[in-house]
C-alpha cells in the first residue's frame, strides 16, 4: 500500500469484508437449523476472501486469524470433520472476532487483543495443534554451485498453457552467462509439424553462483509440463552463497505503517456501494437532459411565436428529467433494510438460549428501501424492541403451552411501503402489553392519576414516557435504563413515529413509520409576515381557522385552544422566531395543527402558501444548529425557508412553559 | 502495453489489481466472477487473463477450462490468483490450463513483476 491511490481498496476492502462476514454469520445460523452443505462452501468462500485480501492490504493479523477459521472450514468442506454445535459456536465467535479486528483496524487500533488471541488458540485447539499450520511445504533448501547444468525438455503441449519456452529461457538469461544448446532430436518432418506445439529441447549451462531454488522458481509453473534437470556443473569452484535477500522486509513495514496511517485518515468517510443498473439509468437520464438543453437552446437563436408550442414541449420534458433525475439521484441513498434484519438471527438466537424461550424470526420485506442514513440509525432502535419482545413479550414454553399456544413463540420483523412512509413493525405473538402493571407503574410514577377512561392505544403511549420499564425483575438483557421513550426519541429525530398496539395473550405489534428519504420532505410552506416556514406533511393533522372566543388564556401566559375534546397549546410562530409584520389577532391567522415527539401543538401563522417538496439544506453545516429549526430550502424565488422541527418545538415549547 | 483481463469477485482485490495495472499502462477489463469473464473473453483480444480461484457463480478453475477450448485463448497467459494455503490448487489450475499462479497476498510490485515475466 505504499501508493495512495491503493488506499481507497482497502477501504473497499473493509467493507466487502464486513459483508462478508453478515454471510458468513446468517450462514453459520441457517446451519445451524439444518441447511444443506451449500452453506458451507459461502461460508468458507467469504473467509478465504478476507484471508486473501487481509494480507494484501495490510492487515497480517486478521490474515492469520483467518487462515484458522479457514483451516478448520476446509477440514468441515472436505469431509474430514463433520459441522456440529461447538464448531457453528465457535465459528460464530471468530466472526465477532473479526468484526471487532475490522472495528480496531478503522480506529487505528492494534488488531488483536485478548479476545481475539482467546478464540484464535480455541481454532487450533480444535484442530488439534497448538501452533498455526505452516502453509505449503517448506521449499527445499537450495544447495549452491557455480555454475549449473539444466536439461530442459518441454512437454508437446506446453505452448497451449501460455508457457513459452523462449520466455523461460529468457528469464535464466536474467540470473547469469547462459551457454545453450538446443536438442532438435524430436523436430519432425516439416510436413508433420505442428507449429502449437514444443518440439524442442535445452541443455542450458548457466554461469552464474545462484542457489538452486533461483532456477527452480523460473520453472515453478512449468514443472508438470517439462522434463527439468537441474545438477551443478561438476567442475565449477563453490563460491559462498549471496547475502540473502533482506531488502524487502523493511520495506514491507513501512509499507504497512503508511497504511496503517492511510486507514486512521479515511476511517471517518463513509461511501454508498451502488448497483450498476441505478448509474445507467442516470448515465440515461443525464443524456436525455443533455438532448432537452440542446432543442431548448436553438430558441437562443430564432424565437418565433410559432414554435411556442415547441417551447412548452421543451420545458415539460425538462420538467420530467429534472424529476426524475431527481428520484435516481435520491435513490442511490436507499438502501435495502436486509442489512439491519440480517443481525437479528444471531441476536435472537442467542437472547432466547440465554432465556429459555423458543423463538422463530420471521422476516418479511427485507428488499424494502430506506435511506441511508435512516438505515444506519433505525437499527439501535429495532435491536431495543426485538430485545424487548423476547424478553417481555414472548413467554416460556411452559406458558405459552399453559395459554395453549405453540412452545415457540413468533418474532416477526417486517418492512414496506405505506403512502409516503416507510413501515417497520415488529410483531410478537406473546402475552401483549399488561394493562394493569402498565397503569399502576404510570400512577406509582406520577404519570397519570387513574386509568379509568384510558383508551387502549393511550395506555399503549405510557411506555413511551421516560423512565417507563414494566419489568417485574430487571433482566440482565432490558431495563438497562434505555427505556422506549429513547426509541421513541431515535425514531423522531429520524423524522418518524413509532406506536404499539397490542392485544392480552395475542402479542404486541411496533409499528415504526419512517420517511422516505431525509434529503427531501414533502411540506406546506406558511407565510409569517414576510418570512416562510415549511411545515413537514406527515407531522401535519389538519389546519383551521379559529373563533375570537375558541382561545382560553391560562395562567403562566399559555394559550390554549380546544380541538376535538382535547386543549393544545398555541406556538405562534412570530413570536418564536421573532418575525416582524405578522398577523396577531387570531381570526385573522391560522393553527396548523401538528403532532411531534408523542404531544400535539397548534402553530399559529399568517396562511398557507402552498405544498411543495422541500430539498432540506443543513443549517448547521452552514450556519450553526437553531433550536426548532431541523434545515433550511431554497425557495422557487431564490429565497430561504426554513424547515420547522416540530418535535424540537414542541420540547422548546415544554422548557418553556416549565422555566 | 497489453489488454489484461482481471477476474475476481473482492471489489477490493480486482479493485487493486486493476489500478495497479492501469498505471502501468495497460488497458483492464474487470469481471466478478468465471461466467462474467467468459462473456468480456468473448469479445476478444485479451493479451493476459488474472483470475482469482474462488469465486461465486463460476469458480476460476472452471473458467480456465472452459477458456481453453475456445481457440482465440489457446496460447494466451492465464495466471491464477491464488492463496498459499492451497497448493493443491495451483496444480489443479495448471491442469485446467492455466499458465501460472501468484499467490495471495501480493503487492503492486510482485504483481507488475509477475506481468512483466508473461508479457516480456
Amino acid at each position: 500500500m505504499s501508493n495512495a491511490g491503493l488506499a481507497q481498496f482497502q477501504q473497499v476492502f473493509i467493507e466487502e469484508s464486513l459483508e462478508g462476514l453478515d454471510t458468513m454469520e446468517s450462514s453459520l445460523l441457517a446451519l445451524d437449523e439444518g441447511g444443506d452443505g451449500e452453506l458451507v462452501h459461502t461460508i468458507f468462500r467469504a473467509a478465504h476472501s478476507i484471508k486473501g485480501g487481509a494480507a494484501t492490504f495490510g492487515f497480517p493479523e486478521m490474515a492469520s486469524f483467518t487462515h484458522e477459521a479457514e483451516s478448520l472450514l476446509d477440514e468441515v468442506r472436505g469431509g474430514k470433520r463433520a459441522i456440529d454445535k461447538p464448531i457453528i459456536e465457535l465459528m460464530l465467535r471468530s466472526v465477532d472476532c473479526l468484526r471487532g479486528m475490522f472495528d480496531r483496524a478503522r480506529a487505528g487500533e492494534p488488531l488483536n487483543d485478548a479476545t481475539s488471541d482467546g478464540v484464535r488458540g480455541e481454532l487450533a485447539a480444535m484442530m488439534g495443534r497448538e501452533a498455526p499450520a505452516q502453509a505449503g511445504p517448506a521449499r527445499r533448501a537450495g544447495d549452491q554451485a557455480g555454475a549449473w547444468m539444466i536439461q530442459f525438455k518441454p512437454h508437446a503441449g506446453m505452448l497451449a498453457s501460455g508457457n513459452d519456452p523462449l520466455r523461460l529461457i529468457r528469464e535464466l538469461a536474467g540470473l547469469g552467462e547462459l551457454v545453450v544448446e538446443a536438442d532438435l532430436s524430436r523436430l519432425p518432418a516439416l510436413a508433420r509439424l505442428d507449429p502449437s506445439e514444443c518440439h524442442l529441447g535445452w541443455s542450458i549451462e548457466l554461469k552464474a553462483p545462484v542457489r538452486r531454488e533461483d532456477i527452480a522458481a523460473v520453472f515453478d509453473w512449468v514443472e508438470d509440463e517439462c522434463d527439468l534437470s537441474i545438477e551443478p556443473k561438476p567442475t565449477a569452484v563453490v563460491t559462498p552463497a549471496p547475502a540473502p535477500a533482506a531488502a524487502p522486509a523493511p520495506a514491507n513495514i513501512a509499507d504497512a505503517a503508511a497504511a496503517r496511517g492511510t486507514r486512521e485518515a479515511s476511517a471517518e468517510s463513509s461511501s454508498v456501494r451502488v448497483a450498476i443498473d441505478k448509474i445507467d439509468s442516470m448515465i440515461n437520464l443525464v443524456g436525455e437532459l443533455v438532448i432537452t438543453q440542446a432543442m431548448l437552446d436553438t430558441f437562443r437563436e430564432e424565437f418565433d411565436p410559432s414554435r411556442l408550442p415547441l417551447l412548452q414541449q421543451g420545458l415539460t420534458q425538462l420538467a420530467r428529467h429534472a424529476r426524475e433525475l431527481q428520484e435516481s439521484v435520491m435513490g442511490i441513498r436507499m438502501l435495502p433494510i436486509a442489512s439491519v434484519f440480517n443481525r437479528f438471527p444471531r441476536l435472537v438466537r442467542d437472547l432466547s438460549q440465554k432465556l429459555g424461550k423458543q423463538v422463530k424470526l420471521d422476516l418479511h420485506g427485507e428488499q424494502t428501501e430506506l435511506d441511508k442514513t435512516v438505515l444506519e440509525k433505525i437499527g439501535d432502535p429495532m435491536v431495543h424492541l426485538v430485545r424487548n419482545a423476547i424478553d417481555h413479550g414472548l413467554e416460556v414454553p411452559e406458558k405459552r403451552r399453559a395459554a395453549g399456544k405453540h412452545e415457540m413463540g413468533t418474532l416477526k420483523l417486517d418492512a414496506f411501503h405505506r403512502g409516503g412512509n416507510i413501515v417497520v413493525e415488529v410483531s410478537d405473538d406473546g402475552a401483549g402489553l399488561n394493562r394493569e402493571a402498565i397503569v399502576r407503574k404510570a400512577v406509582e410514577r406520577g404519570l397519570i392519576k387513574s386509568g379509568d377512561g384510558l383508551s387502549d392505544e393511550a395506555v399503549g403511549d405510557l411506555i413511551f414516557q421516560p423512565g417507563f420499564s414494566t419489568a417485574e425483575v430487571t433482566t440482565d438483557l432490558s431495563g438497562r435504563g434505555v427505556g422506549m421513550d429513547v426509541v421513541r426519541r431515535n425514531v423522531s429525530d429520524l423524522g418518524g413515529s413509532v406506536v404499539v398496539r397490542s392485544k392480552p395473550a395475542q402479542g404486541s405489534v411496533f409499528t415504526i413509520t419512517l420517511p422516505l428519504t431525509l434529503a427531501i420532505i414533502d411540506g406546506l410552506t406558511a407565510a409569517v409576515g414576510e418570512e416562510r416556514y415549511i411545515v413537514p406533511l406527515v407531522s401535519i393533522i389538519e389546519s383551521v381557522q379559529l373563533k375570537p372566543d375558541a382561545l382560553k388564556t391560562v395562567a403562566g401566559g399559555g394559550e390554549l385552544f380546544r380541538f376535538r375534546g382535547e386543549y393544545l397549546p398555541v406556538l405562534r410562530l412570530h413570536e418564536l422566531f421573532g418575525c416582524e409584520g405578522a398577523k396577531r389577532t387570531i381570526e385573522d391567522g391560522l393553527l396548523i395543527v401538528v403532532e411531534g415527539d408523542g404531544s400535539r401543538v397548534g402553530l399559529f401563522v399568517d396562511g398557507l402558501v402552498g405544498q411543495q417538496q422541500a430539498v432540506v439544506k443543513s443549517l448547521e453545516a452552514n450556519y450553526r444548529r437553531v433550536q426548532g429549526v431541523s434545515g433550511a430550502t431554497i425557495l422557487a424565488d431564490g429565497s430561504v425557508a426554513l424547515i420547522v422541527d416540530i418535535a424540537g418545538l414542541v420540547r422548546l415549547h415544554g422548557r418553556r412553559k416549565a422555566a | 502495453m497489453a489488454k489484461i483481463l482481471a477476474v475476481d469477485d473482492s471489489a477490493s482485490m480486482r479493485g487493486m489489481v486493476a489500478y495497479t495495472l492501469r498505471g502501468a499502462g495497460h488497458e483492464v477489463t474487470e469481471a466478478e466472477n468465471g461466467q462474467l469473464a467468459l462473456d468480456a473473453a468473448a469479445a476478444g483480444g485479451f493479451d493476459l487473463v488474472l483470475a482469482d480461484v474462488n469465486m461465486p457463480v463460476m469458480d476460476g478453475i472452471s473458467m480456465v477450462r472452459e477458456l481453453r477450448t475456445r481457440p482465440a485463448y489457446k496460447g494466451v497467459p492465464i495466471l491464477m490468483l491464488t492463496t498459499e494455503s492451497h497448493t493443491d490448487k495451483k496444480m489443479e489450475g495448471k491442469a485446467a490450463g492455466a499458465t501460472g499462479w501468484l499467490v495471495k497476498p501480493f503487492d503492486p510490485d510482485q504483481l507488475l513483476a509477475t506481468v512483466k515475466r508473461v508479457l516480456g
